[in-house]
């Protein structure tokens, strides 16, 4: 009868250590293993990547073996992209095509989506419902027609009629805008008004530094859909090598230019190069923007 | 009494607000009408009609007859409906979990979400040209790994059975977007949820069901229908693909079929774009069109609904 008594809280406090003991030590492996299985599919994402790398400094003849080290690195398999192929006019091309349309965005899809964020008008759930509709449009659906329009005045052949479009707004563009204006407060607003600004005032000097990084964001957006568009350079550009675009050219390099994986891999290195470093230039803009495109439902 | 005198000025101030709106709007409504409207009309009046750019003929219903019969518009149909079942589903749920896994990481999150985002920005024309040369059962690196262990890879975009998830391991590469998407919509759960939940006793597996699911219900709706109406408009993966591995170019004149391998990429909207753009039979294009058209506007209105639900519309 010689128990020790124990008191409640000496219980509490010694299997609450035994089990704070138990629960960090499955914290530390729950740690590990997250982070195990982290880095493994973080390997995986990479490699790509890194055999397009290796494949792309391969000699001609060791490209067609399944060697995935290179013997001998063949830098001047970068200079023989550019000698063989557009690649300069193709970029050209591409950069003109993405820097119009993306100025021509901004400037067209920014006044949209201030008026559907900010007035009250009857038919504004229609225009909404409207922008939703025509960013969800297959751009294939009413390509016919329009082709035939550009055809008759002369414009296919060239990228012009994938850029002129963009002066009257992007929808995706003024979807992604109007959810951002709507988060700002109308006080901004009437306080404008109340000072006399007139709307086109209180867009420019109180709206547009607020929307910064959506503008932003929707710029990059925008920049990166033409830089990589292949569809619609497909139906307009011109068949000719100096007429394509990267992603034109880049899909026919191999059959055109080069028999084996080395300069094919060195061109796709070339292409997705700048996309890498404007990404690192202006990360902060794209994690928001994304962001932006996911809210509500 | 004061409902009127209330009422009047405050529907003028709204009728001068709707004028003001209707000239900010005025140039987005003319592209509405010229890039929306009009074509979609014009499509429809094309459907009726052979047409290949020089000569017009009404031919009444014969293009949505042939429609029935065309074998290529059920194989282009049947892919396409493979991507938007099979896809889809694992791309959307393979970007959850690896939000999950991310939002989870206390070391490198930054640097592991950038390395999961990265891919997600390479143009589709190198993204689809690379996984072709890794997937290639020649001197391709991915079966050299499989035959490691034993495993001897099959053909992949040569082989009409592989082709497809050839594709969808392509675009599980590049789902960084969602990725990022649902990463924000996880951290906006509020923590008090999950604290409560533990101390309920849920596990892991419950606290997901019951707090994490229906918290992040309406971004997870709203991907996976958005996706699926990108999955309809399904062209330059396969298209590059079929080009690639076919080692087939596509200038016009050049005998390229698109789909290869045996028309398994054919997708309904390459079939539209080869009908319409390569052979120039437009009217029948636009036929084709109009059920792309139909197909993505079921998949619209329930986005609008959504919309609607979540009271965006007001």
């Amino acid at each position: 009868m010689n128990a020790t008594i124990t008191t409640p809280r000496q219980v509490l406090a010694s299997g609450s250590r035994r089990q704070g003991l138990r629960a960090r030590r499955r914290r530390a492996l729950l740690w590990v293993a997250t982070h195990a299985l982290a880095v493994a599919l973080a390997l995986m994402f990479l490699a790509p990547v890194v055999f397009i790398g290796l494949t792309a400094l391969m000699s001609d003849q060791q490209a067609l073996t399944s060697d995935l080290w290179p013997h001998e690195w063949s830098w001047a398999n970068f200079a023989e992209v550019f000698e063989k192929s557009a690649l300069l006019r193709w970029a050209g091309n591409t950069f003109l095509y993405a820097t119009l349309a993306t100025l021509f965005t901004v400037v067209s899809s920014v006044p949209t989506a201030y008026a559907l964020a900010r007035f009250r008008f009857r038919g504004r759930r229609a225009a909404f419902l409207l922008v939703v509709t025509a960013m969800m449009l297959p751009p294939q659906v009413v390509a016919v027609p329009i082709y035939l329009v550009w055809a008759r005045l002369g414009l296919t052949g060239t990228l012009w009629p994938l850029i002129l479009p963009t002066l009257l707004g992007d929808a995706f563009s003024i979807f992604l805008l109007r959810q951002f204006l709507l988060t700002i407060p109308r006080d901004y607003t009437d306080a404008a008004r109340v000072d006399g600004c007139t709307d086109l005032m209180t867009l420019l000097k109180v709206i547009l530094p607020m929307a910064r990084p959506a503008v932003a964001a929707v710029a990059l957006f925008q920049f990166f859909y033409c830089w990589n568009d292949y569809y619609g350079p497909l139906l307009y550009a011109g068949v000719e090598q100096r007429d394509l675009t990267l992603s034109l050219g880049l899909a026919t390099f191999k059959a055109f230019h080069s028999v084996q994986w080395n300069l094919t891999m060195a061109a796709t290195l070339l292409v997705t190069a700048p996309v890498i470093v404007v990404f690192f230039l202006a990360q902060r803009v794209f994690i928001e923007g994304v962001t932006l495109t996911g809210v509500k439902g | 009494m004061s409902a009127l005198s209330h009422g009047l000025p405050h529907r003028r101030l709204r009728d001068r607000e709707g004028l003001r709106a209707l000239v900010w709007l005025a140039p987005w409504l003319t592209g509405v009408a010229i890039f929306f409207v009009y074509p979609l009309l014009s499509t429809v009046y094309f459907s009726f009609h052979r047409y290949d750019m020089y000569t017009l003929e009404f031919t009444g219903l014969d293009n949505y007859r042939y429609l029935l019969h065309d074998p290529r518009v059920r194989t282009s149909a049947a892919n396409t409906l493979w991507l938007v079942a099979v896809m889809v589903p694992a791309t959307v749920l393979f970007s959850l979990a690896l939000a999950q896994l991310v939002v989870r990481l206390k070391a490198g999150a930054g640097l592991f979400r950038t390395i999961f985002y990265l891919p997600s920005l390479v143009p589709a024309a190198a993204g689809t040209i690379t996984f072709v040369f890794l997937l290639n059962p020649a001197t391709g690196p991915w079966n050299q790994f499989l035959a490691l262990f034993g495993i001897r890879g099959p053909d992949w975009f040569g082989d009409p059975a592989w082709s497809k998830p050839s594709l969808t391991l392509l675009s599980l590469w590049g789902c960084g977007q969602l990725m990022v998407i649902f990463m924000a919509a996880l951290l906006d759960v509020p923590r008090h949820l999950y604290e409560a939940a533990a101390i309920d006793g849920a596990g892991p597996w419950r606290q997901f069901r019951s707090v994490t699911l229906p918290a992040i219900a309406p971004v997870l709706m709203f991907s996976l229908v958005t996706n699926v109406i990108y999955a309809l408009q399904y062209f330059s993966q396969a298209m590059i693909a079929s080009r690639v591995a076919s080692g087939v170019t596509d200038s016009p004149g050049s005998s390229f079929t698109p789909g290869y391998p045996e028309e398994s990429l054919l997708t309904l909207p390459q079939w539209l774009f080869q009908v319409g753009f390569r052979d120039y039979t437009m009217g029948y294009a636009c036929v084709l069109a109009l059920l792309l058209f139909a197909a993505s506007m079921i998949f619209t209105l329930l986005l609008l609904r959504q919309f609607r639900r979540a009271g965006e519309v007001s």
